[in-house]
């Protein structure tokens, strides 16, 4: 069995990444039409919510993607750190706005969720108080990776800003909890109490939180790869200028 | 370490533009606040703790470039980062000035501009304990974030976007003191939690920072 350090070589990823998208890219667009449509036409109208409450089909799987995308960046961080594979920090190069575009989606339907519901667009509530930081942590971290013009430097300089943040951004996680109580319910997923939401809509709601992460690995592969395609380039023109 | 220390604090006091710059800027912040929201004592007197919480910490974030800035400027960083002296502590030396030259000033000068936004008594004592045990971390957050941008031409706005949501805990915990405080609250926790976000930023983001500047060294 070969080992996964293999897929560090960017030939290898680009071709694994060929191979590997159409499918990831095409069992998204399955799950994520099936889950949408069942979502949105085929699932009842909440008692209390009415039909309002069919945003949750967007909500909870962008804000899964917009949390898990960072710990993805971070865990690529800890690789290039670690074991200086250059695949492994463009990815998270690759990730980040995929990640911040995902912790905009999770804000801007939250506020047009909280609009009927809670009769506000934003509230200064600890969860989207949270999420607003995070999307800064997303910002800095995009903005880093743009002004820094030697790639090397670039990636060691954004994977240490990554660690520091992750640890801030949890920390700010705990401390928005302290400063103020929310509105926003708990957790509407969890492995062993699925009652938190009914089951006819936890079931299109699965399918659409594969289909972000299906949707967010596929955004990813074509990220990277294109990420590595444009150093190629970069590495080519700096040759025939020498030339 | 100590050559190190009264050096810049020599340069900080002398080339001017350090301290008296982020003083003279919280002092218009907090005078600009009452014509922004209206002269109305008990409207003032409730958001006090926040606004100067939030006035110091943009002081702080004002001379943050120049921590590493000059002395990477005229090379001065490279021969400190081969001198003896672990890196670590250049950087936790440099912090530190920059907390003496900015934090513990506007620490001194936080109970002052209290007395314009009309701050209740108490307050002004919590309100300097907040502001001295928090201002440390500041200085720390700081410094590593000027240590991402040293290499940057023009990474001043950068350098702002990086390190204001790295300074949301202590803001959250320290104006949360202050603002008990003030309504004569219980505020151990609040006070032990922002003693404990200082001393864990002064104990671990020295090693980042040294780490980051080693890159920007290359």
């Amino acid at each position: 069995m070969a080992s996964i350090w293999e897929y560090a070589n960017p030939r290898k990823f680009i071709a694994t990444a060929n191979r590997l998208l159409p499918w990831v890219g095409g069992l998204a667009c399955v799950a994520l039409l099936v889950g949408l449509i069942w979502g949105f036409f085929l699932t009842p109208d909440d008692y209390r919510q009415g039909s309002t409450v069919k945003i949750i089909y967007l909500h909870v799987p962008s804000a899964l993607m917009a949390i898990n995308g960072w710990f993805m960046m971070l865990v690529a961080s800890l690789i290039w750190l670690v074991r200086r594979h250059h695949v492994s920090a463009l990815a998270a190069r690759a990730a980040a706005p995929v990640g911040a575009v995902m912790t905009l989606i999770a804000l801007i339907t939250g506020a047009i969720w909280g609009q009927p519901m809670w009769g506000t667009w934003w509230a200064w509530d600890p969860r989207l108080t949270s999420f607003l930081i995070l999307f800064l942590f997303y910002l800095g971290y995009i903005a880093l990776w743009a002004a820094i013009e030697d790639d090397d430097t670039a990636a060691d300089l954004t994977s240490i800003l990554c660690i520091v943040g992750s640890v801030f951004a949890v920390l700010s996680r705990y401390a928005v909890d302290f400063w103020n109580q929310g509105l926003h319910q708990g957790a509407s997923l969890s492995m062993d109490r699925a009652d938190h939401v009914a089951n006819v809509f936890y079931f299109p709601l699965l399918v659409c939180m594969s289909g972000f992460v299906l949707l967010f690995v596929a955004l990813v592969l074509l990220r990277t790869q294109t990420e590595i395609r444009a150093r190629r380039m970069r590495a080519l023109l700096a040759r025939e200028r020498m030339a | 370490m100590n050559a190190l220390l009264i050096r810049d604090l020599r340069l900080a006091v002398r080339a001017g533009g350090g301290f008296g710059l982020g003083l003279s800027f919280f002092l218009i912040l907090v005078a600009l606040i009452p014509f922004g929201v209206g002269p109305e004592t008990e409207l003032l007197a409730r958001i006090a703790p926040g606004i100067l919480w939030v006035g110091a910490l943009l002081s702080c974030l004002l001379s943050l470039d120049r921590i590493f800035a000059l002395d990477y400027e005229d090379g001065s960083l490279d021969l400190l980062a081969t001198a003896p002296l672990p890196l670590e502590a250049v950087v936790a030396v440099k912090a530190l000035v920059h907390w003496l030259t900015t934090g513990v000033p506007l620490t001194l000068a936080a109970p002052v501009l209290g007395v314009l936004l009309n701050l209740p008594w108490p307050g002004h004592l919590w309100l300097m304990a907040s502001l001295a045990l928090g201002t440390p971390a500041l200085s720390m957050i700081g410094a590593f974030g000027a240590a991402l941008t040293v290499g940057l031409k023009r990474g001043g706005l950068l350098l702002s976007l990086l390190v204001l949501p790295l300074y949301v805990p202590t803001l959250i915990f320290g104006a949360e003191v202050a603002r008990r405080g003030a309504a004569g609250m219980a505020l151990e926790t609040p006070l032990l939690v922002l003693a404990g976000v200082s001393l864990a930023t002064l104990a671990l983001l020295p090693f980042a920072a040294a780490a980051v500047l080693r890159v920007n060294l290359r």
